[in-house]
């Protein structure tokens, strides 16, 4: 099991704002035992360690630089039986992210970096191309069957559970959550080429 | 020995008997009582009823394996054909217990095969059970028909072999959630080609692939089957093919519910669920999709109990749903659903009295979602004959647990997890005490409280003041000093299990209960503040109680890390690990 892999999201993600700075709607005074990321219960879990139960420091090397220091891991906490804890990290390092959300990548062409959305969040493909618009300051256009997406210099297009590369838009919405696993918007002569098919 | 002659040389002679029944009748009558607690009650009227209601026993709930021997337990009940026994503290769920602990069945099954070799029914929940320990079962009882195994450890894949292969009158394997090494599916093909007594075949928590033709064909066979849930490994597809088959089920668990089916079969499987007209228990669904969920909406009619507790659905998904399940009474769901699911359940669900909201992602503290109070709330205000609910949340006001319980006050069990540990009313910034007085104020029936957040003594004030029916209490990361704990086991007259952890209470706590604990089934303490020499003076007042303590390695000999205290009328126990002290006060 590829613990190590696992998705540090905060690291990653590129933000604007200072260094340091936190999501919005943090609880008040909380105290300093908290769970920690996932890779410290498992481990606690299979190896059956007795380790005290009130703060074992968990071991992060790989942190960014602006999250908050290594919190304490609590054994046993929240109470959830084993047998579910263990399943649903075995679904979420299988797929990642099926279930309670669905980071995927996010490139777009010309760009220096690329991002990271969550397509639970979306519930139709106006909402998603929209989120996407604002998110890299570019115009999509209307999709259209026959010629893909008109009026701009951008075409959406994804990646599916085959390998294949797939104009968004083609397919009903569930279908394609289901089997997108990477965007990329892709720009100027490229999707030219695609609409002159 | 013939037990009827054995047990009229025992009788007193007509003539001193008091009772104007024989004992025939009286037992006769008694046998009717299915209710334990009113066993024990009649139990204690006289000898001759104590003596009527123990012959007249056929099923035995043991709370504690270790309050008892099984050698006692056999001396008073002769005739029982059904056990359900439990064994390790409930926090063993949740990694807080060593793994040799103890709790194994085996002594129990020796003597078993000895006194009830007619034995028919075994249920376990947190025992150690080996493969050979299911071996001996399967061998030495010929009349043996319903196993059923939750949260049990020890065993493998081999031991369920054994259970196919040799137990020829097997009505019910029910495996759940249990710490069990799945080596392969074989053990389904072991049952005998003319083996078709099956009622009830759960193994939906196994990984292993079943062999599925032999599954298809014991299943069809098995004309009685009424429960069938499977694991995840079975296709929509193989679905459809059992379902066929058996129309009648009770309840069913579907497995991963997740393939691409072609239209045809897509209609295939509406089909087959709209035969399903007996269903009352739906669960499975692992990995189910909109697209899929609605071929169930026909088979929803009379479903009383819906288990989403492992399918990840989001709000509209569970809202479609349960628009077509009117009769709904257990709701169990992930948080994945969030508040605007919990709407639609109290829009969608009048009948409700029990709801479950697990979480998915219980350790990603940095993906803040799930369901808050505003979910909670909305349902009980649309489920007022709610009364159990299990509720793990990220945030929670004292203001709406008060709208909840004032909505709902029938409450029998509230456990609420707000999963911050001392986390305060996240807008008021106080303590979450006003909600949980709330609670134990309002709702006079409440028998099971688990409490959370950040609480003062005077949560346990309240409750000790009003709980008047509480029966378990389960507390973490709360309180303040030892005055609020003297008042639980001071005030709660029917109190029988408490367990807390991580709290600032001591020996003063563990000692003000020294009235309390014959009355109780058990109290755990862990990372808490008792002292070796607090549980050494607890021994040494109360003998009859069993005191244990786990020691942590590397710990030292002042601090009792994690005490268990427990009656029982068979002594210290004899199987304890080296890390487990029993503190005698002999």
């Amino acid at each position: 099991m590829a613990y190590e892999g696992d998705l540090n999201l905060k690291a990653t993600e590129l933000r604007l704002g200072l260094p340091g700075s936190d999501e919005p709607k943090k609880q008040a005074s909380a105290p300093s035992i908290r769970s920690n990321k996932r890779a410290s219960p498992e481990i606690a879990e299979e190896s059956r360690t007795r380790s005290n139960s009130s703060a074992s420091i968990a071991e992060n090397g790989d942190r960014g630089i602006d999250e908050p220091p290594a919190k304490a891991q609590v054994v046993g906490w929240p109470p959830i039986r084993s047998y579910r804890k263990n399943c649903f990290q075995t679904k979420q390092n299988d797929a990642e992210g099926e279930g309670a959300c669905m980071y995927v990548k996010v490139r777009v062409d010309g760009a220096p970096y690329l991002r990271k959305i969550d397509l639970k969040v979306y519930k139709s493909y106006p909402e998603l191309l929209k989120a996407l618009e604002n998110m890299f300051k570019l115009t999509i256009g209307e999709y259209s069957e026959r010629e893909g997406y008109n009026g701009s210099n951008y075409s959406p297009t994804y990646e599916d559970k085959e390998g294949d590369w797939m104009l968004v838009g083609d397919v009903p919405w569930e279908m394609f959550i289901c089997s997108c696993k990477r965007l990329r918007i892709m720009k100027g002569s490229e999707t030219k080429g695609l609409s002159c098919l | 020995m013939d037990p009827n002659s054995k047990r009229k040389k025992e009788s007193p002679p007509e003539t001193s008997r008091s009772s104007p029944f024989p004992d025939e009748v009286l037992e006769r009558i008694l046998g009717l009582l299915k209710s334990n607690k009113d066993r024990s009650s009649v139990s204690l009227v006289c000898k001759d009823w104590y003596n009527a209601e123990s012959w007249s026993r056929t099923h035995v709930f043991i709370g504690n394996c270790y309050s008892v021997s099984p050698e006692i337990v056999a001396r008073r009940f002769p005739k029982i054909r059904s056990v359900t026994l439990k064994g390790k503290p409930r926090f063993s769920d949740f990694n807080l217990v060593p793994r040799n602990w103890g709790a194994d069945i085996q002594s129990w099954l020796v003597v078993f095969a000895s006194k009830y070799p007619f034995l028919e029914e075994l249920r376990l929940k947190r025992m150690t059970v080996t493969d050979e320990s299911l071996e001996f079962l399967a061998l030495n009882f010929p009349d043996f028909k319903a196993l059923s195994l939750l949260s049990c450890d020890g065993f493998s894949t081999d031991g369920l072999a054994a259970i196919a292969t040799h137990c020829k009158n097997l009505t019910e394997l029910d495996i759940q959630e249990n710490g069990i090494d799945d080596k392969s599916g074989n053990w389904l093909s072991c049952f005998p080609e003319n083996f078709s007594s099956l009622e009830v075949l759960n193994f939906a928590n196994l990984n292993s692939d079943v062999n599925f033709d032999a599954l298809e064909k014991l299943v069809s066979r098995c004309k009685s089957l009424k429960v069938l849930k499977v694991n995840k490994n079975v296709s929509l597809e193989q679905l459809q093919r059992l379902l066929v088959c058996t129309p009648q089920l009770t309840e069913i668990g579907t497995g991963s519910f997740s393939q691409e089916l072609t239209g045809c079969q897509y209609t295939e499987l509406e089909n087959t669920f709209n035969h399903c007209k007996s269903l009352e228990t739906l669960s499975g669904l692992w990995e189910a999709t909109a697209p899929y969920l609605p071929v169930l909406y026909p088979a929803c009619t009379n479903l009383t109990f819906l288990n989403l507790g492992y399918a990840a659905l989001q709000s509209h998904e569970l809202a479609n749903l349960l628009r077509h399940c009117p009769q709904l009474r257990r709701l169990w769901v992930l948080d994945t659903v969030e508040d605007k699911g919990l709407e639609a359940v109290g829009s969608n669900c009048p009948l409700l009295e029990e709801l479950r909201v697990f979480p998915a992602d219980p350790f990603d503290e940095e993906i803040i979602r799930g369901v808050t109070e505003a979910g909670f709330v909305a349902v009980s205000y649309g489920c007022r004959r709610l009364h159990y609910v299990l509720y793990f949340c990220r945030q929670m006001t004292n203001a709406a647990v008060a709208t909840i319980v004032q909505n709902c006050p029938n409450f029998t069990h509230f456990r609420l997890c707000i999963m911050n540990p001392g986390q305060p009313d996240y807008m008021t910034n106080e303590p979450m005490d006003e909600a949980f007085g709330a609670v134990v104020k309002t709702c006079s029936k409440l028998q099971r409280l688990s409490v959370s957040g950040l609480l003062t003594d005077l949560t346990f004030v309240y409750i000790g003041r009003y709980a008047k029916n509480l029966e378990t209490l389960s507390v973490a990361f709360a309180g303040s000093s030892d005055w609020g704990m003297q008042c639980v086991l001071g005030g709660c007259p029917k109190l029988r299990k408490l367990e807390i952890r991580d709290c600032p209470f001591g020996n003063a706590t563990l000692l003000s209960g020294l009235e309390k604990y014959e009355s109780m089934r058990s109290l755990w303490m862990s990372s808490c503040n008792v002292t070796m020499n607090g549980c050494r003076q607890l021994a040494r007042e109360m003998p009859r109680l069993n005191v244990e303590v786990m020691k942590e390695e590397g710990s030292d000999d002042i601090q009792a890390d994690k005490v268990y205290v427990y009656r029982s009328v068979a002594g210290p126990r004899r199987d304890a690990p080296p890390s487990v002290l029993t503190l005698s006060g002999l």
